[in-house]
């Protein structure tokens, strides 16, 4: 007699070997797993909480310098060199990974006003208050030898800035006027001039290698095309930019840090309003860098703090401060998009991660699955009132606090000013003026 | 002042040289006639004129005296003679004289400005190359950087081996061997050597033999194929019969020989006996090899083991047998020559009582010789009563005899029924002997219990045996074992007779089916029918021994018929279905009688309603009275406000929206807001959404692996950027840009989440899933891919009859 019996074929539950992944039979009927959004929503407060608790950025803190640190450089080639420029005319070569100094040299008298590592990465340049402009060699000098630059150019007039072209053997300065030169030259290959008043700074577009912008004291934003005889255009803001930074991934995008404590993020077709007004900073905003995933930037400040800004966000996701740690002069982004450095007054380099409850080191695949999917539920639930208060909950310095507070006030105050005088006149005479506009001058031709 | 001027500028150097007298006194004449017409008081201011010396005079004898007259360019024409050619030209330059002066140049900020725009115009549509690119990456679900990796592919060994070189000094050193032995360095597959021997062969001979080598190994691997596929045949029946066709052909072929050629039959039957020699010699069937011994284990629990050492031992003994060509003349010479191997080895297995073997070959002799095993068995057995079963591997030895038996038997049942009639006939002639034993048992009441056993295993002995003593077909020997079973159903049946006796046709039903239970059954049901057992039984089945179990069960399988007599007249009272269902219809009203009791007092329906009215003027809005008493009349206690002044300064509210309950008589919705969950719930639409309902589907969708597959949530939960650990990202640039946007745009058809293609692909292991949960994986999975883009989204939703899925764009 044949009996019936219900059997299950191996094949569908038994590994075919150890490593495998262990199959588990499972049933997504709905009905089965109810609740759904009320225990996704506990997992996203679980997560965001977790993100907080996990969160301890600060890394570790290079010192060395005997005096404030005014510029850096990433290494092109290498992720664990980087290169600090201090305000006594010291230039230090340091090991990330190490965590040390691994070469110091007495560049120039007075500040190392700036700093720019070549393209290849064999070789960098220094300009400092001296008026000159320094070529070293990124290979310190055998024993015995002199530290002595490959080159050295002396200028008529100070340089306050200098960037090397991210292909070709050029380079560009500004003081009083933006020089490009040619490596091989001792005189510059060319010169823009607008205006009489000095520039702070120049950097080199990063796709289209030839485009340059700067910065320059009579609150300006100039752009030239290296190939041109004049520059392109300039666009006058209410405050000085200190520095901008082209952005890494979208050619035309370049975000300049200002004095009034706002970052302005600009489409360069379009200058006459910014793409983004970045605000959250309570001093002046002195240095500023992009990610290299152009997704992002990092932003320096005298209010002792840096933040990290999303280049389509009007606030920052993230602040870095320290006890220890008074104006921030300068600050890069690591080309791994991992770390954030950042160089002080008070002669420290310090090392941060560039997303603070990141893990480091290797993950398990399963680490990583998890740590998507908290993310993810992050995103999902971001609206919501408690995981967004937790999420945006920051300890900051009581100075910060306050003046933040204090800003926020006065915002207030002009606001309901404007709206009064508004309502109290003319219709029409008191136009509704945009906050990206409200801080543009003009643009010139 | 401006005569002094005039004098002034009128002199002029004199450079004349040859006609010096002349112009002199023409000077003189002039400025006289100046000095006149200044005097009559005009004041003509005459331009300071700058008069050259050629005018007057010239080296070249030139005078230019019509200095004054302009001269035209087309005059300059005249003195040529005029001619058609001419006319255009002077037309043209007549033209030009017409035409207005060409503009000044304008100032160098102006230059500039026009060089500045123009740069810039140009600078930013250059720059509008990267749009498309800015706006894919920005768009995209995820980037990986860095953008351009490398992808790993596998090269051609070709392309490497001929890229390589030698390099090391030790790879130098290998190659000047090589190439000393000529061997081919980058074309590795002939040495000259064979490249010789292979032009040596013709084409067509090359062609003959590779088409024979490809025959035959067509035909090998067909042959293969056919073997593997016949020994994969696990059919113990197929190789039985594939060994008897066998043997059935060699037989044949013998006696073909033998026919033919007798020498050869004699050389082939010397062979045989040789065989058998080496049988004997080699012990090779003996069961003593280690698969013999793993079987022996196996024997136990496995009837096809049981017959596979038998088989061995068969084979031993036909083997070992003498072969004999003869007539069967001298069978009982035979016999008694068998007997004598048998028995050696049987002395040398029975040395170990608990050894299975042993059974076996008792079996296996008893087919053969009944006479001996005749001899044999009855002092194991009564060994095997007197020590009173110490041992336990003659137990079990002893048990699975009697499993054997009982399999037969039950077997024989199937036969038994179909000659029953037969059975009765049998019966009687064959009481003999066993007639003896149960005189044995009338006579010792004491060794009862080992006189049963003993009495199996005669019975077992007595239907192994009888077909060679008595010649009889098998299902006599099963009808006298049955018999003998019905003789120790016998023993008790001396104290409880008819109905008893009575019963004994049904009695083997039961055995039948106590059979079909199986063994493992066997002990569950002895406890079940022991506890049914009256005290009577009790007694006999006070049991010590093992062996005895066996015996009890032929007894419980009695007693179970007993019991089941007895038991059926004795009733169970058990609350039985239809009385209860009865009572239900009787109890329903008494139900409703008692809830009418119990809850006599409250109404709820009334509370309900006197609940709900009271919610409805909780949340009414009320109307606001104004009026302050003692205001424009007298005040002070006891005195109302006029009705006038009440009506006029009373706020009559306007009624609000209906409740939402207002049309559910039956329902109380609470329209206040819960303030503890207020905390948790969004309050204002979020930015990228552009109505509630898109919201709350993208709230809905879950993306946890709790109620996704596993595919799906990885699909659902990967990062927007990935990054690569230690990896420079570089800036973009022109090649990867561009080349990113092919490859995606290639990439596209694959990337776009076609719910059609994954399902199918994920079919196979979702399949043990119901299909509707796969389904709504599929539909969950479009879901999130909508939600995934920015410009449509798909959504799920939730109504309260099923999952639905509405599109809104």
């Amino acid at each position: 007699m044949k009996v019936k019996i219900l059997c299950r074929n191996p094949d569908d539950y038994v590994r075919e070997t150890k490593k495998d992944i262990q199959k588990v039979p499972r049933n997504y009927d709905p009905t089965l797993h109810p609740f759904e959004v009320p225990r996704e929503y506990t997992r996203a407060l679980n997560a965001v909480k977790l993100e907080r608790v996990f969160a301890k950025p600060y890394l570790a803190s290079l010192d060395g310098h005997r005096d404030g640190v005014n510029c850096m450089a990433k290494h092109p080639e290498s992720l664990a060199t980087i290169l600090s420029g201090a305000c006594d005319g010291e230039v230090k070569i340091w090991n990330l990974t190490k965590r040390e100094c691994t070469r110091t040299l007495q560049a120039h008298e007075g500040f190392v006003r700036g700093l720019c590592v070549r393209f290849c990465g064999t070789s960098f340049f220094t300009v400092g208050d001296d008026k000159a402009v320094k070529h070293w060699n990124m290979e310190s000098p055998g024993y015995g030898e002199q530290e002595e630059p490959l080159h050295t150019i002396l200028g008529k007039t100070v340089y306050t800035g200098i960037d090397h072209h991210w292909k070709d053997a050029v380079f560009a300065t500004c003081g009083q006027q933006v020089d490009i030169w040619n490596e091989q030259r001792s005189s510059p290959m060319r010169s823009f001039t607008w205006g009489v008043d000095s520039i702070c700074s120049v950097k080199f577009n990063p796709i289209e290698t030839y485009l340059l912008g700067s910065c320059s004291s009579d609150r300006n934003i100039v752009l030239y095309d290296m190939r041109q005889a004049t520059p392109l255009k300039k666009v006058i803001l209410e405050m000085r930019s200190n520095t901008l930074c082209w952005n890494p991934m979208e050619a035309f995008m370049f975000t300049a840090a200002n004095e009034d404590y706002n970052l302005y993020t600009f489409d360069m077709r379009f200058l006459d309003m910014p793409v983004m007004v970045h605000m959250d900073h309570v001093s002046a905003v002195l240095d500023v860098d992009y990610s290299p995933t152009g997704k992002e930037f990092v932003s320096a400040s005298f209010d002792k703090s840096v933040r990290i800004f999303p280049a389509d966000k009007g606030h920052s996701r993230e602040v870095y401060h320290t006890k220890r740690m008074q104006h921030v002069i300068s600050v890069k982004w690591s080309s791994d998009n991992r770390y954030i450095l950042c160089g002080s007054d008070e002669m420290n380099i310090r090392l941060w991660k560039a997303n603070a409850s990141e893990k480091l080191g290797v993950l398990t695949p399963r680490e990583k699955s998890s740590l998507n999917y908290s993310q993810k539920l992050k995103e999902k639930f971001q609206h919501h009132p408690q995981i967004k208060r937790i999420a945006r909950h920051r300890h900051l310095p009581r100075a910060i606090y306050s003046q933040a507070k204090e800003q926020r006030i006065m915002r207030e105050a002009r606001r309901k000013k404007e709206m009064n005088r508004r309502k109290h006149s003319k219709p029409g005479s008191v136009p509704l003026v945009p906050e990206k506009k409200k801080h543009i001058v003009a643009v010139v031709k | 002042m401006a005569k002094e001027e005039d004098l002034f500028y009128s002199e002029h150097p004199v450079s004349a040289s040859e006609d010096e007298g002349d112009s002199d006194e023409e000077r003189k004449h002039r400025k006289l006639l100046e000095a006149i017409g200044s005097l009559d008081g005009k004041k003509r201011r005459k331009l300071g004129e700058r008069t050259e010396a050629s005018l007057q005079v010239s080296e070249f004898s030139v005078s230019s005296e019509g200095a004054n007259n302009k001269i035209e360019l087309s005059e300059l024409l005249q003195p040529i003679k005029a001619s058609s050619s001419l006319v255009t030209l002077k037309k043209q330059l007549n033209k030009v004289k017409h035409n207005a002066a060409v503009e000044l140049p304008l100032s160098k900020e102006e230059t500039q400005r026009i060089q500045r725009q123009v740069a810039y115009e140009k600078a930013s549509k250059d720059i509008t190359k990267w749009d498309r690119i800015v706006l894919q990456n920005r768009e995209a679900d995820q980037l990986v950087f860095p953008l351009n990796q490398e992808q790993l592919a596998v090269k051609p060994i070709e392309e490497v081996l001929t890229t390589w070189k030698a390099r090391t000094p030790l790879e130098q050193e290998i190659f000047n061997i090589l190439h000393k032995n000529k061997q081919p360095v980058t074309d590795p597959l002939l040495t000259p050597l064979e490249e010789a021997s292979l032009k040596a062969m013709s084409l067509e001979e090359a062609k003959l033999r590779r088409a024979e080598l490809q025959k035959a190994r067509a035909l090998q691997s067909y042959y293969e194929a056919k073997a593997r596929r016949a020994k994969k045949i696990k059919s113990k029946k197929y190789h039985r019969v594939q060994k008897k066709g066998k043997q059935k052909e060699a037989l044949k072929e013998f006696e073909t020989l033998k026919m033919k050629n007798p020498e050869a039959a004699l050389e082939e039957l010397q062979k045989m006996e040789r065989v058998r020699i080496e049988e004997r010699m080699s012990l090779k069937h003996q069961n003593s090899g280690k698969w013999a011994r793993s079987k022996a284990i196996m024997a136990k629990y496995d009837q096809e083991a049981r017959r596979a050492m038998q088989e061995q031992l068969d084979k031993n003994k036909e083997l070992t047998q003498k072969l004999q060509v003869v007539s069967d003349s001298d069978e009982a010479q035979v016999e008694e020559e068998t007997l004598v191997p048998a028995s050696i080895n049987e002395v040398q297995v029975s040395t170990d009582s608990s050894n299975p073997w042993m059974l076996g070959k008792l079996r296996s002799d008893a087919k053969d010789s009944g006479i001996e095993e005749e001899l044999q068995e009855p002092p194991i057995l009564s060994n095997a009563g007197t020590k009173n079963m110490m041992e336990e591997e003659e137990e079990l030895s002893e048990e699975e005899t009697l499993l054997q038996e009982f399999e037969e038997r039950r077997h024989l049942r199937k036969q038994q029924q179909k000659e029953e009639d037969r059975e009765v006939e049998q019966s009687s002639g064959e009481m003999d002997p066993d007639k003896r034993q149960t005189s044995d048992l009338e006579d010792d009441k004491k060794d009862e219990q080992i006189l049963d056993s003993e009495d199996i295993f005669q019975n077992l002995l007595n239907h192994n045996g009888q077909p060679d003593e008595l010649g009889r077909s098998p299902t006599c020997a099963m009808e006298s074992d049955a018999n003998g079973l019905e003789k120790i159903a016998d023993e008790p049946s001396v104290r409880e007779e008819g109905p008893f006796l009575a019963e004994q046709l049904q009695r083997a039903q039961t055995m039948e089916e106590v059979g079909a239970l199986g063994r493992e059954e066997w002990a569950g049901g002895e406890e079940v029918q022991t506890d049914a057992v009256t005290r009577e039984e009790e007694q006999q089945t006070m049991i010590t021994v093992p062996e005895e179990k066996k015996n009890k069960r032929k007894k419980n399988s009695l007693i179970n018929l007993k019991r089941v007599l007895s038991s059926s007249s004795r009733t169970i009272k058990t609350p039985a279905l239809p009385t209860a269902v009865e009572e239900e219809e009787e109890e329903e009203g008494n139900q409703k009688l008692i809830i009418k009791e119990a809850f006599a007092g409250d109404d709820v329906i009334k509370d309900f309603l006197k609940e709900k009215r009271s919610s409805e003027q909780a949340g009414k809005p009320k109307n606001i009275d104004l009026t302050l008493p003692g205001w424009g009349e007298w005040g002070g206690t006891g005195l109302k406000p006029s009705t006038k002044k009440r009506k006029r300064f009373l706020i009559r509210a306007t009624p609000g929206p209906p409740r939402k309950d207002h049309k559910l008589p039956n329902v109380i919705i609470n329209e206040k807001r819960d303030l503890l969950a207020a905390a948790h719930q969004v309050n204002e639409l979020p930015f990228p959404f552009n109505n509630c309902r898109q919201f709350q589907s993208s709230i809905r969708a879950p993306i946890g692996a709790t109620w996704n597959t596993q595919r799906a949530f990885q699909r659902l939960t990967t990062p927007h950027v990935i990054t690569k650990q230690g990896h420079i990202i570089a800036a973009m640039t022109d090649e990867d840009a561009f080349q990113s946007t092919q490859a995606a745009q290639q990439a596209k058809p694959a990337y776009s989440l076609n719910p059609q293609k994954p399902r199918t692909r994920r079919k196979p292991a979702d399949a043990p899933q119901p299909l509707s949960s796969s389904a709504k994986e599929a539909r969950r999975f479009s879901a999130s891919s909508g939600a995934s883009s920015t410009a449509v989204s798909c959504h799920r939703t939730f109504s309260g009859k099923g999952w639905r899925e509405c599109d809104c764009a």
